[in-house]
Protein backbone atom coordinates (compact mmCIF):
# COMPACT_ATOMS: atom_id res chain seq x y z
CA UNK A 1 0.00 0.00 0.00
CA UNK A 2 1.57 3.46 -0.89
CA UNK A 3 0.67 6.30 0.72
CA UNK A 4 -1.42 9.24 -0.08
CA UNK A 5 -2.09 12.83 0.12
CA UNK A 6 -5.30 12.84 1.34
CA UNK A 7 -6.18 16.55 0.87
CA UNK A 8 -9.81 18.86 0.35
CA UNK A 9 -10.46 19.73 -3.22
CA UNK A 10 -12.12 23.48 -3.82
CA UNK A 11 -14.20 23.41 -7.08
CA UNK A 12 -16.00 26.04 -8.49
CA UNK A 13 -19.29 25.48 -9.52
CA UNK A 14 -20.97 28.16 -12.28
CA UNK A 15 -21.08 31.10 -12.53
CA UNK A 16 -21.73 29.75 -16.35
CA UNK A 17 -23.38 26.12 -15.07
CA UNK A 18 -27.11 25.35 -16.41
CA UNK A 19 -27.74 23.31 -12.92
CA UNK A 20 -26.72 26.49 -11.49
CA UNK A 21 -29.86 28.31 -12.52
CA UNK A 22 -28.38 31.85 -13.34
CA UNK A 23 -25.15 33.26 -12.63
CA UNK A 24 -24.36 31.89 -9.34
CA UNK A 25 -21.08 30.84 -8.53
CA UNK A 26 -20.86 28.21 -6.00
CA UNK A 27 -17.09 27.60 -4.43
CA UNK A 28 -17.08 24.09 -3.08
CA UNK A 29 -14.88 22.20 -0.95
CA UNK A 30 -14.89 18.55 -1.38
CA UNK A 31 -13.58 15.92 0.75
CA UNK A 32 -13.15 13.33 -1.68
CA UNK A 33 -17.33 13.36 -3.02
CA UNK A 34 -18.74 15.00 0.09
CA UNK A 35 -19.73 18.31 0.55
CA UNK A 36 -17.82 20.25 3.46
CA UNK A 37 -18.17 23.26 2.76
CA UNK A 38 -20.03 25.67 0.59
CA UNK A 39 -19.72 29.36 -0.31
CA UNK A 40 -22.02 30.99 -2.27
CA UNK A 41 -20.61 34.37 -4.41
CA UNK A 42 -23.64 36.24 -5.81
CA UNK A 43 -24.12 39.47 -6.98
CA UNK A 44 -23.06 39.08 -10.57
CA UNK A 45 -26.58 40.36 -11.64
CA UNK A 46 -26.72 42.98 -9.14
CA UNK A 47 -28.60 46.29 -10.91
CA UNK A 48 -28.69 48.26 -8.13
CA UNK A 49 -32.55 48.18 -8.83
CA UNK A 50 -33.19 49.88 -5.02
CA UNK A 51 -30.86 52.35 -6.29
CA UNK A 52 -32.68 52.82 -9.41
CA UNK A 53 -35.86 53.27 -7.58
CA UNK A 54 -35.16 55.72 -5.20
CA UNK A 55 -34.06 57.45 -8.51
CA UNK A 56 -37.42 57.46 -10.40
CA UNK A 57 -41.34 58.32 -9.56
CA UNK A 58 -43.33 55.88 -8.11
CA UNK A 59 -44.95 54.84 -11.61
CA UNK A 60 -41.36 54.82 -13.06
CA UNK A 61 -40.19 52.19 -10.29
CA UNK A 62 -42.86 49.48 -11.45
CA UNK A 63 -41.06 47.86 -14.06
CA UNK A 64 -38.31 47.77 -11.89
CA UNK A 65 -40.51 44.55 -10.13
CA UNK A 66 -40.57 42.69 -12.89
CA UNK A 67 -36.99 42.23 -13.43
CA UNK A 68 -36.70 40.71 -10.32
CA UNK A 69 -37.63 37.40 -10.09
CA UNK A 70 -38.32 37.14 -13.91
CA UNK A 71 -40.23 33.84 -13.99
CA UNK A 72 -43.21 35.08 -12.39
CA UNK A 73 -43.14 39.11 -13.02
CA UNK A 74 -46.42 39.96 -11.95
CA UNK A 75 -46.18 38.67 -8.05
CA UNK A 76 -43.60 41.17 -7.31
CA UNK A 77 -45.63 44.46 -8.67
CA UNK A 78 -48.47 43.19 -6.37
CA UNK A 79 -46.39 43.59 -3.42
CA UNK A 80 -45.22 46.80 -4.28
CA UNK A 81 -48.49 48.26 -4.97
CA UNK A 82 -49.82 47.03 -2.14
CA UNK A 83 -47.08 48.78 -0.49
CA UNK A 84 -47.92 52.22 -2.00
CA UNK A 85 -51.76 51.37 -2.02
CA UNK A 86 -51.52 51.35 2.29
CA UNK A 87 -49.23 54.30 2.68
CA UNK A 88 -51.82 56.17 0.34
CA UNK A 89 -55.20 54.31 1.46
CA UNK A 90 -56.41 53.41 -2.01
CA UNK A 91 -58.87 51.06 -2.60
CA UNK A 92 -58.59 48.25 -5.36
CA UNK A 93 -62.26 47.83 -7.08
CA UNK A 94 -62.99 44.05 -6.83
CA UNK A 95 -62.85 43.78 -10.72
CA UNK A 96 -59.06 45.14 -10.44
CA UNK A 97 -58.48 42.36 -7.55
CA UNK A 98 -59.68 39.82 -9.75
CA UNK A 99 -57.33 40.27 -12.69
CA UNK A 100 -54.68 40.69 -10.05
CA UNK A 101 -55.35 37.37 -8.31
CA UNK A 102 -55.69 35.92 -11.80
CA UNK A 103 -52.46 36.91 -13.37
CA UNK A 104 -50.98 36.45 -9.76
CA UNK A 105 -51.76 32.61 -10.14
CA UNK A 106 -50.60 32.82 -13.51
CA UNK A 107 -47.41 33.62 -12.09
CA UNK A 108 -47.25 31.09 -9.44
CA UNK A 109 -47.67 28.03 -12.64
CA UNK A 110 -45.31 29.65 -14.92
CA UNK A 111 -42.64 29.54 -11.73
CA UNK A 112 -43.86 25.70 -10.32
CA UNK A 113 -43.63 25.06 -14.07
CA UNK A 114 -39.92 26.22 -14.69
CA UNK A 115 -38.56 24.92 -11.06
CA UNK A 116 -40.58 21.91 -10.58
CA UNK A 117 -39.24 20.76 -14.83
CA UNK A 118 -35.93 22.16 -14.32
CA UNK A 119 -35.16 20.32 -11.25
CA UNK A 120 -35.78 16.99 -12.90
CA UNK A 121 -33.56 18.61 -15.70
CA UNK A 122 -30.72 18.83 -12.94
CA UNK A 123 -31.04 15.28 -11.90
CA UNK A 124 -31.25 13.65 -15.38
CA UNK A 125 -35.01 13.75 -16.96
CA UNK A 126 -35.24 16.00 -20.15
CA UNK A 127 -38.54 15.40 -21.01
CA UNK A 128 -40.18 17.20 -18.54
CA UNK A 129 -38.84 20.87 -19.57
CA UNK A 130 -40.30 19.80 -22.72
CA UNK A 131 -43.30 19.30 -21.75
CA UNK A 132 -43.97 21.85 -19.33
CA UNK A 133 -42.36 24.91 -21.07
CA UNK A 134 -44.82 24.60 -24.12
CA UNK A 135 -47.93 25.53 -20.97
CA UNK A 136 -45.37 28.28 -20.37
CA UNK A 137 -45.31 29.10 -23.91
CA UNK A 138 -49.22 29.55 -23.73
CA UNK A 139 -48.88 31.72 -20.18
CA UNK A 140 -46.63 33.84 -21.66
CA UNK A 141 -49.35 34.52 -24.42
CA UNK A 142 -51.85 36.00 -21.58
CA UNK A 143 -49.35 37.93 -19.83
CA UNK A 144 -49.26 39.29 -23.54
CA UNK A 145 -52.46 39.82 -24.39
CA UNK A 146 -53.49 41.76 -20.85
CA UNK A 147 -50.40 43.91 -20.94
CA UNK A 148 -48.77 43.69 -24.37
CA UNK A 149 -45.46 41.99 -23.07
CA UNK A 150 -44.81 38.67 -22.67
CA UNK A 151 -42.71 39.60 -19.52
CA UNK A 152 -42.47 42.59 -18.59
CA UNK A 153 -45.70 43.49 -18.02
CA UNK A 154 -45.81 46.45 -15.63
CA UNK A 155 -49.65 45.78 -15.81
CA UNK A 156 -50.30 45.77 -11.71
CA UNK A 157 -50.09 49.44 -10.87
CA UNK A 158 -51.13 51.18 -7.65
CA UNK A 159 -54.83 51.49 -7.91
CA UNK A 160 -55.54 48.57 -9.52
CA UNK A 161 -54.51 47.30 -12.73
CA UNK A 162 -53.51 48.88 -16.20
CA UNK A 163 -55.96 47.76 -18.42
CA UNK A 164 -58.97 45.75 -18.32
CA UNK A 165 -58.90 42.47 -19.74
CA UNK A 166 -60.91 41.69 -23.14
CA UNK A 167 -63.56 39.36 -23.18
CA UNK A 168 -62.40 36.58 -25.00
CA UNK A 169 -59.04 36.62 -23.14
CA UNK A 170 -60.81 35.72 -20.15
CA UNK A 171 -62.58 32.98 -21.82
CA UNK A 172 -59.60 31.63 -23.78
CA UNK A 173 -57.56 31.61 -19.83
CA UNK A 174 -60.75 29.45 -18.71
CA UNK A 175 -60.41 26.99 -21.69
CA UNK A 176 -57.01 26.30 -20.87
CA UNK A 177 -57.07 25.16 -17.30
CA UNK A 178 -58.51 21.91 -18.07
CA UNK A 179 -56.13 20.80 -20.78
CA UNK A 180 -53.32 22.14 -18.52
CA UNK A 181 -54.70 20.07 -15.48
CA UNK A 182 -54.18 16.95 -17.71
CA UNK A 183 -50.65 18.47 -18.59
CA UNK A 184 -49.24 18.50 -14.88
CA UNK A 185 -51.09 15.29 -14.85
CA UNK A 186 -48.55 14.01 -17.39
CA UNK A 187 -45.46 15.74 -15.64
CA UNK A 188 -46.99 13.91 -12.38
CA UNK A 189 -46.97 10.35 -14.15
CA UNK A 190 -43.33 11.09 -15.45
CA UNK A 191 -41.84 12.08 -12.17
CA UNK A 192 -43.84 11.64 -8.95
CA UNK A 193 -42.92 7.44 -8.99
CA UNK A 194 -40.18 7.83 -11.25
CA UNK A 195 -37.27 5.27 -9.46
CA UNK A 196 -34.15 7.74 -10.65
CA UNK A 197 -36.13 10.94 -9.35
CA UNK A 198 -37.12 9.77 -6.08
CA UNK A 199 -33.34 8.31 -5.82
CA UNK A 200 -32.17 11.78 -6.25
CA UNK A 201 -34.67 13.42 -3.90
CA UNK A 202 -36.01 11.80 -1.57
CA UNK A 203 -34.56 12.36 2.11
CA UNK A 204 -32.20 14.70 0.16
CA UNK A 205 -31.73 18.45 1.88
CA UNK A 206 -33.96 17.86 5.00
CA UNK A 207 -34.44 20.84 6.64
CA UNK A 208 -36.71 20.99 10.20
CA UNK A 209 -39.21 23.33 10.21
CA UNK A 210 -37.62 25.38 13.34
CA UNK A 211 -34.33 25.60 11.23
CA UNK A 212 -36.40 27.15 8.53
CA UNK A 213 -38.31 29.73 10.62
CA UNK A 214 -34.70 30.85 11.98
CA UNK A 215 -32.86 30.91 8.62
CA UNK A 216 -35.82 32.98 7.06
CA UNK A 217 -37.08 30.50 5.06
CA UNK A 218 -40.51 31.04 3.89
CA UNK A 219 -43.44 29.79 1.37
CA UNK A 220 -42.77 26.31 -0.06
CA UNK A 221 -39.85 25.61 2.17
CA UNK A 222 -41.60 25.94 5.24
CA UNK A 223 -44.70 24.50 4.00
CA UNK A 224 -42.29 21.49 2.76
CA UNK A 225 -41.19 21.20 6.62
CA UNK A 226 -44.87 20.78 7.72
CA UNK A 227 -46.02 24.21 8.45
CA UNK A 228 -49.61 25.12 6.95
CA UNK A 229 -48.22 28.92 6.55
CA UNK A 230 -49.75 30.73 2.93
CA UNK A 231 -50.06 34.16 3.61
CA UNK A 232 -52.81 34.21 0.95
CA UNK A 233 -54.71 32.42 4.21
CA UNK A 234 -52.95 33.71 6.78
CA UNK A 235 -52.86 37.71 5.94
CA UNK A 236 -55.14 37.47 3.10
CA UNK A 237 -54.89 40.57 0.90
CA UNK A 238 -56.54 41.29 -1.86
CA UNK A 239 -60.07 39.04 -2.35
CA UNK A 240 -57.85 35.76 -1.37
CA UNK A 241 -60.31 35.21 1.17
CA UNK A 242 -63.08 34.76 -0.94
CA UNK A 243 -61.61 31.88 -2.68
CA UNK A 244 -61.53 28.04 -1.68
CA UNK A 245 -57.94 26.36 -2.09
CA UNK A 246 -55.85 24.36 0.03
CA UNK A 247 -52.36 24.61 1.22
CA UNK A 248 -50.73 21.72 0.55
CA UNK A 249 -47.79 20.86 3.54
CA UNK A 250 -45.46 18.01 3.46
CA UNK A 251 -43.94 15.80 6.12
CA UNK A 252 -40.13 15.38 5.92
CA UNK A 253 -39.05 18.63 4.58
CA UNK A 254 -36.81 17.21 1.62
CA UNK A 255 -36.74 18.20 -2.01
CA UNK A 256 -39.03 15.21 -2.88
CA UNK A 257 -41.84 17.16 -0.60
CA UNK A 258 -41.35 20.34 -1.99
CA UNK A 259 -41.46 19.02 -5.49
CA UNK A 260 -44.80 17.41 -4.49
CA UNK A 261 -46.15 20.76 -2.89
CA UNK A 262 -44.97 22.61 -5.82
CA UNK A 263 -47.40 20.06 -8.34
CA UNK A 264 -50.01 20.33 -5.99
CA UNK A 265 -49.68 24.29 -5.44
CA UNK A 266 -50.01 24.35 -9.51
CA UNK A 267 -53.40 22.65 -9.23
CA UNK A 268 -54.59 24.72 -6.53
CA UNK A 269 -53.43 28.01 -8.32
CA UNK A 270 -55.48 26.44 -11.26
CA UNK A 271 -58.62 25.69 -8.95
CA UNK A 272 -58.03 29.51 -8.02
CA UNK A 273 -58.16 30.42 -11.65
CA UNK A 274 -61.48 29.25 -12.45
CA UNK A 275 -63.26 30.68 -9.68
CA UNK A 276 -61.31 34.34 -10.72
CA UNK A 277 -62.62 33.72 -14.61
CA UNK A 278 -65.99 32.15 -13.63
CA UNK A 279 -66.18 35.75 -11.42
CA UNK A 280 -64.97 37.69 -14.05
CA UNK A 281 -67.27 36.22 -17.22
CA UNK A 282 -70.24 36.60 -14.23
CA UNK A 283 -71.10 38.65 -11.41
CA UNK A 284 -68.08 40.96 -11.65
CA UNK A 285 -68.43 41.06 -15.83
CA UNK A 286 -68.54 45.29 -15.86
CA UNK A 287 -66.60 47.29 -13.81
CA UNK A 288 -63.98 49.70 -13.15
CA UNK A 289 -60.58 47.61 -12.72
CA UNK A 290 -58.57 50.30 -11.35
CA UNK A 291 -59.06 53.07 -8.53
CA UNK A 292 -60.95 56.46 -9.73
CA UNK A 293 -59.07 58.71 -7.47
CA UNK A 294 -57.29 60.66 -10.38
CA UNK A 295 -54.47 61.65 -8.16
CA UNK A 296 -53.15 58.11 -8.43
CA UNK A 297 -54.13 56.64 -11.78
CA UNK A 298 -53.63 57.93 -14.62
CA UNK A 299 -56.85 58.78 -16.96
CA UNK A 300 -57.72 56.74 -20.19
CA UNK A 301 -56.69 58.58 -23.49
CA UNK A 302 -59.60 58.86 -24.56
CA UNK A 303 -60.71 60.58 -21.36
CA UNK A 304 -57.95 62.84 -21.41
CA UNK A 305 -58.72 64.62 -25.01
CA UNK A 306 -62.13 65.42 -23.81
CA UNK A 307 -61.83 66.58 -20.17
CA UNK A 308 -59.81 69.07 -19.31
CA UNK A 309 -59.58 67.88 -15.70
CA UNK A 310 -58.44 64.42 -17.19
CA UNK A 311 -55.88 66.36 -19.31
CA UNK A 312 -54.28 68.08 -16.27
CA UNK A 313 -54.07 64.92 -13.78
CA UNK A 314 -52.81 63.03 -16.94
CA UNK A 315 -49.84 65.91 -17.31
CA UNK A 316 -49.16 65.47 -13.52
CA UNK A 317 -49.31 61.91 -13.20
CA UNK A 318 -46.13 62.03 -16.43
CA UNK A 319 -44.22 64.24 -15.07
CA UNK A 320 -44.43 65.21 -11.23
CA UNK A 321 -46.22 61.75 -10.25
CA UNK A 322 -47.93 61.66 -7.46
CA UNK A 323 -46.98 61.56 -4.01
CA UNK A 324 -46.89 59.43 -1.55
CA UNK A 325 -47.49 60.66 2.07
CA UNK A 326 -44.68 60.39 4.50
CA UNK A 327 -44.29 56.58 6.65
CA UNK A 328 -43.24 53.14 6.05
CA UNK A 329 -44.62 50.01 5.36
CA UNK A 330 -43.35 46.79 4.73
CA UNK A 331 -46.09 44.60 2.04
CA UNK A 332 -45.64 41.12 1.78
CA UNK A 333 -47.21 38.62 -0.96
CA UNK A 334 -46.77 34.92 -1.24
CA UNK A 335 -45.15 34.62 -4.35
CA UNK A 336 -44.06 31.30 -5.94
CA UNK A 337 -41.39 31.25 -4.26
CA UNK A 338 -41.84 32.68 -0.84
CA UNK A 339 -42.76 35.48 0.94
CA UNK A 340 -41.84 38.58 -1.17
CA UNK A 341 -41.80 41.78 0.84
CA UNK A 342 -41.18 45.48 -0.28
CA UNK A 343 -40.23 47.75 2.57
CA UNK A 344 -41.06 51.08 1.53
CA UNK A 345 -40.50 54.12 3.25
CA UNK A 346 -41.95 57.53 2.20
CA UNK A 347 -41.16 60.66 2.76
CA UNK A 348 -44.16 62.89 1.52
CA UNK A 349 -42.54 63.13 -1.97
CA UNK A 350 -43.33 62.18 -5.60
CA UNK A 351 -40.07 59.16 -5.27
CA UNK A 352 -39.49 56.20 -2.90
CA UNK A 353 -37.13 57.66 -0.23
CA UNK A 354 -35.86 53.71 0.26
CA UNK A 355 -37.70 50.59 -0.76
CA UNK A 356 -35.80 47.70 0.50
CA UNK A 357 -37.01 44.18 -1.72
CA UNK A 358 -37.75 41.45 0.70
CA UNK A 359 -36.79 38.28 -2.04
CA UNK A 360 -37.35 34.97 -0.90
CA UNK A 361 -34.64 33.43 -3.05
CA UNK A 362 -31.93 35.38 -1.44
CA UNK A 363 -33.13 33.56 2.46
CA UNK A 364 -33.14 30.41 0.72
CA UNK A 365 -29.80 30.45 -0.64
CA UNK A 366 -28.22 31.96 2.19
CA UNK A 367 -28.64 28.26 3.48
CA UNK A 368 -26.68 26.52 0.70
CA UNK A 369 -23.98 25.61 2.75
CA UNK A 370 -26.29 24.96 5.74
CA UNK A 371 -28.15 22.25 3.84
CA UNK A 372 -25.35 21.43 1.58
CA UNK A 373 -22.78 20.33 4.25
CA UNK A 374 -22.53 16.38 4.47
CA UNK A 375 -24.27 15.61 0.82
CA UNK A 376 -22.34 14.13 -2.07
CA UNK A 377 -21.58 17.35 -4.92
CA UNK A 378 -24.21 15.47 -6.59
CA UNK A 379 -26.86 16.57 -4.56
CA UNK A 380 -25.80 20.20 -4.43
CA UNK A 381 -27.56 20.66 -8.14
CA UNK A 382 -31.13 18.77 -6.56
CA UNK A 383 -31.02 20.82 -3.57
CA UNK A 384 -30.21 24.36 -5.38
CA UNK A 385 -33.27 23.02 -7.95
CA UNK A 386 -35.62 22.52 -5.25
CA UNK A 387 -34.42 25.88 -3.48
CA UNK A 388 -36.20 27.37 -6.16
CA UNK A 389 -33.28 30.48 -7.00
CA UNK A 390 -33.68 33.13 -9.10
CA UNK A 391 -30.79 35.46 -9.69
CA UNK A 392 -33.06 38.09 -10.61
CA UNK A 393 -34.32 38.51 -7.05
CA UNK A 394 -31.70 37.03 -5.48
CA UNK A 395 -29.21 39.67 -6.33
CA UNK A 396 -31.40 42.92 -7.63
CA UNK B 1 -57.43 46.32 10.35
CA UNK B 2 -59.46 47.44 13.75
CA UNK B 3 -58.81 44.16 15.01
CA UNK B 4 -55.23 43.57 14.00
CA UNK B 5 -54.55 47.00 15.40
CA UNK B 6 -55.68 45.63 18.96
CA UNK B 7 -53.75 42.76 19.01
CA UNK B 8 -50.79 44.29 18.15
CA UNK B 9 -52.01 47.24 21.01
CA UNK B 10 -51.96 44.14 23.43
CA UNK B 11 -48.47 42.97 21.35
CA UNK B 12 -47.25 46.22 22.31
CA UNK B 13 -48.22 46.78 25.68
CA UNK B 14 -47.27 43.59 26.73
CA UNK B 15 -43.59 43.99 25.26
CA UNK B 16 -43.29 47.46 26.93
CA UNK B 17 -44.17 45.98 30.16
CA UNK B 18 -41.79 43.16 30.13
CA UNK B 19 -38.67 44.42 28.17
CA UNK B 20 -39.20 48.27 28.62
CA UNK B 21 -35.82 49.30 29.50
CA UNK B 22 -34.85 47.40 26.26
CA UNK B 23 -36.96 49.22 24.00
CA UNK B 24 -37.10 53.47 23.30
CA UNK B 25 -40.38 53.86 21.91
CA UNK B 26 -43.23 51.07 20.65
CA UNK B 27 -46.05 52.81 18.06
CA UNK B 28 -48.88 51.91 15.79
CA UNK B 29 -48.69 53.05 12.03
CA UNK B 30 -50.41 52.26 9.02
CA UNK B 31 -51.49 48.44 11.03
CA UNK B 32 -47.54 47.50 11.64
CA UNK B 33 -45.52 47.85 14.87
CA UNK B 34 -42.68 49.63 15.38
CA UNK B 35 -40.72 49.53 17.86
CA UNK B 36 -37.24 51.73 18.69
CA UNK B 37 -34.37 50.16 20.94
CA UNK B 38 -30.77 50.98 21.24
CA UNK B 39 -27.83 49.10 20.01
CA UNK B 40 -26.60 47.85 23.03
CA UNK B 41 -30.14 46.44 23.46
CA UNK B 42 -31.13 44.75 20.25
CA UNK B 43 -29.23 41.18 21.04
CA UNK B 44 -31.50 41.07 23.73
CA UNK B 45 -34.79 42.14 22.75
CA UNK B 46 -34.59 40.03 19.82
CA UNK B 47 -33.95 36.94 21.94
CA UNK B 48 -37.11 38.16 24.23
CA UNK B 49 -38.90 38.52 21.23
CA UNK B 50 -38.27 35.13 19.53
CA UNK B 51 -38.37 33.29 22.79
CA UNK B 52 -40.86 34.67 25.26
CA UNK B 53 -44.17 32.33 24.23
CA UNK B 54 -46.74 35.16 23.67
CA UNK B 55 -44.29 36.57 21.19
CA UNK B 56 -42.44 33.73 18.98
CA UNK B 57 -41.38 35.94 16.24
CA UNK B 58 -39.20 33.02 15.25
CA UNK B 59 -38.75 33.88 11.84
CA UNK B 60 -36.29 36.35 10.74
CA UNK B 61 -37.75 38.71 7.43
CA UNK B 62 -35.31 40.92 6.60
CA UNK B 63 -32.43 43.04 7.67
CA UNK B 64 -31.82 46.76 6.22
CA UNK B 65 -30.55 49.58 6.60
CA UNK B 66 -31.42 53.44 5.56
CA UNK B 67 -29.41 56.38 5.47
CA UNK B 68 -30.40 59.20 6.55
CA UNK B 69 -27.78 62.03 5.77
CA UNK B 70 -28.79 65.06 8.35
CA UNK B 71 -28.57 63.08 11.25
CA UNK B 72 -26.06 62.64 13.95
CA UNK B 73 -26.81 59.05 13.67
CA UNK B 74 -27.21 58.74 9.97
CA UNK B 75 -28.23 55.20 9.46
CA UNK B 76 -31.23 52.72 10.50
CA UNK B 77 -31.07 49.27 10.68
CA UNK B 78 -34.42 47.77 10.19
CA UNK B 79 -35.54 44.23 11.86
CA UNK B 80 -38.39 42.80 11.11
CA UNK B 81 -39.71 39.63 12.50
CA UNK B 82 -42.72 37.28 12.21
CA UNK B 83 -44.10 35.54 14.34
CA UNK B 84 -46.19 32.43 12.47
CA UNK B 85 -47.85 31.37 16.11
CA UNK B 86 -49.19 34.79 16.83
CA UNK B 87 -49.74 35.72 13.07
CA UNK B 88 -47.99 38.94 13.26
CA UNK B 89 -45.51 41.28 12.34
CA UNK B 90 -43.01 43.47 14.17
CA UNK B 91 -40.53 45.96 13.33
CA UNK B 92 -37.86 47.14 15.29
CA UNK B 93 -35.60 50.30 14.51
CA UNK B 94 -31.69 50.78 15.92
CA UNK B 95 -30.03 54.26 14.88
CA UNK B 96 -26.61 53.85 14.39
CA UNK B 97 -23.55 56.03 13.31
CA UNK B 98 -21.33 55.95 10.39
CA UNK B 99 -18.32 54.03 12.95
CA UNK B 100 -20.73 52.79 15.51
CA UNK B 101 -21.02 49.38 15.05
CA UNK B 102 -24.29 47.22 15.75
CA UNK B 103 -24.09 44.09 17.73
CA UNK B 104 -24.25 41.51 15.22
CA UNK B 105 -27.67 39.22 15.41
CA UNK B 106 -26.46 36.14 13.55
CA UNK B 107 -26.32 34.03 17.12
CA UNK B 108 -30.03 34.86 17.57
CA UNK B 109 -30.81 34.45 13.81
CA UNK B 110 -28.68 32.20 11.46
CA UNK B 111 -30.38 33.76 8.90
CA UNK B 112 -29.39 37.44 9.38
CA UNK B 113 -25.88 36.41 8.43
CA UNK B 114 -26.20 37.37 4.71
CA UNK B 115 -29.09 40.59 5.01
CA UNK B 116 -26.02 42.04 8.02
CA UNK B 117 -23.81 41.38 4.78
CA UNK B 118 -25.80 43.46 2.75
CA UNK B 119 -26.24 46.30 4.99
CA UNK B 120 -22.86 46.38 5.23
CA UNK B 121 -21.70 46.22 1.69
CA UNK B 122 -24.91 48.83 0.42
CA UNK B 123 -24.28 51.09 3.82
CA UNK B 124 -21.01 50.44 5.32
CA UNK B 125 -22.68 49.64 8.69
CA UNK B 126 -20.80 47.32 10.57
CA UNK B 127 -21.96 44.48 12.48
CA UNK B 128 -19.85 43.23 15.51
CA UNK B 129 -19.25 39.60 16.09
CA UNK B 130 -20.59 39.04 12.19
CA UNK B 131 -18.71 35.51 11.50
CA UNK B 132 -18.04 36.74 7.57
CA UNK B 133 -18.57 40.32 7.32
CA UNK B 134 -17.36 40.35 3.46
CA UNK B 135 -19.00 42.12 0.77
CA UNK B 136 -21.82 40.52 -0.99
CA UNK B 137 -23.66 41.92 -3.95
CA UNK B 138 -21.05 44.30 -5.34
CA UNK B 139 -18.11 43.25 -7.62
CA UNK B 140 -15.06 42.11 -6.09
CA UNK B 141 -12.80 44.86 -5.17
CA UNK B 142 -15.20 47.23 -5.11
CA UNK B 143 -15.19 50.69 -3.09
CA UNK B 144 -17.56 52.67 -1.52
CA UNK B 145 -20.90 51.84 -0.16
CA UNK B 146 -23.85 52.26 -3.59
CA UNK B 147 -26.42 53.19 -1.08
CA UNK B 148 -25.46 56.14 0.43
CA UNK B 149 -27.64 58.85 -0.16
CA UNK B 150 -24.08 60.67 -1.45
CA UNK B 151 -23.26 58.04 -3.85
CA UNK B 152 -24.08 59.26 -7.29
CA UNK B 153 -26.20 56.82 -8.99
CA UNK B 154 -23.87 56.54 -12.12
CA UNK B 155 -21.25 55.38 -9.32
CA UNK B 156 -17.36 55.96 -9.99
CA UNK B 157 -16.32 53.77 -12.27
CA UNK B 158 -17.40 51.18 -15.31
CA UNK B 159 -16.07 48.32 -16.57
CA UNK B 160 -15.34 47.08 -19.91
CA UNK B 161 -12.73 44.15 -21.56
CA UNK B 162 -9.73 45.69 -22.98
CA UNK B 163 -9.12 42.75 -26.46
CA UNK B 164 -5.42 44.02 -26.00
CA UNK B 165 -4.87 43.50 -22.13
CA UNK B 166 -7.20 40.26 -22.56
CA UNK B 167 -8.55 41.08 -19.46
CA UNK B 168 -11.62 42.84 -17.55
CA UNK B 169 -10.27 46.61 -16.78
CA UNK B 170 -12.14 49.61 -14.52
CA UNK B 171 -12.33 53.15 -16.34
CA UNK B 172 -13.68 56.47 -14.58
CA UNK B 173 -16.91 56.58 -15.46
CA UNK B 174 -17.27 58.51 -18.96
CA UNK B 175 -21.41 59.31 -19.61
CA UNK B 176 -22.01 60.35 -23.50
CA UNK B 177 -24.45 62.97 -22.15
CA UNK B 178 -24.56 64.15 -18.49
CA UNK B 179 -26.70 62.32 -16.63
CA UNK B 180 -29.83 64.65 -15.48
CA UNK B 181 -31.64 63.83 -12.89
CA UNK B 182 -35.04 65.79 -13.06
CA UNK B 183 -36.26 67.44 -10.60
CA UNK B 184 -40.34 67.38 -10.99
CA UNK B 185 -41.07 68.38 -7.68
CA UNK B 186 -43.28 71.52 -8.99
CA UNK B 187 -43.21 71.41 -12.50
CA UNK B 188 -45.14 74.96 -12.01
CA UNK B 189 -42.30 76.52 -10.18
CA UNK B 190 -39.03 75.55 -11.77
CA UNK B 191 -36.19 73.98 -10.18
CA UNK B 192 -33.46 75.30 -7.80
CA UNK B 193 -30.81 73.68 -10.65
CA UNK B 194 -30.21 75.08 -14.14
CA UNK B 195 -31.04 72.42 -16.53
CA UNK B 196 -28.21 71.45 -18.64
CA UNK B 197 -28.40 73.33 -22.05
CA UNK B 198 -30.04 75.54 -20.68
CA UNK B 199 -27.48 77.74 -18.86
CA UNK B 200 -28.44 81.16 -20.61
CA UNK B 201 -26.61 84.02 -19.21
CA UNK B 202 -29.25 86.29 -17.58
Amino acid sequence: MTEHNVRNFNINFGPQHPAAHGVLRLVLELDGEIVERVDPHIGLLHRGTEKLIEHKTYTQAIPYFDRLDYVAPMNQEHAFALAVERLSDVEVPVRGQLIRVLYSEIGRILSHLLNVTTQAMDVGALTPPLWGFEEREKLMVFYERASGSRMHAAFVRPGGVHQDLPHQLVEDIGNWIDPFLKTVDDIDALLTDNRIFKQRNVDIGVVSLEECWAWGFSGVMVRGSGAAWDLRRSQPYECYSDFDFEIPIGKNGDCYDRYLIRMEEMRQSAHIMRQCVDRLLGKDKIGPVSSRDGKIVAPKRGEMKRSMEALIHHFKLYTEGYRVPEGEVYAAVEAPKGEFGVYLVSDGSNRPYRCKIRAPGYAHLQAMDFICRGHQLADVSAILGSLDIVFGEVDR
Amino acid sequence: MDHLNDGLRDLSAYITEEKGDLIDSAGITFGELTVTASATSIVPLLTFLRDDPQCQFVNIIDICGVDWPGRAQRFDVVYHLLSPRQNSRIRIKVAAGEDEPIPSVCGVFPGADWFEREAYDLYGILFTGHPDLRRILTDYGFEGHPLRKDFPLTGFVEVRYDDEMKRVVYDPVDLRQEYRDFDFLSPWEGTDYVLPGDEKKS
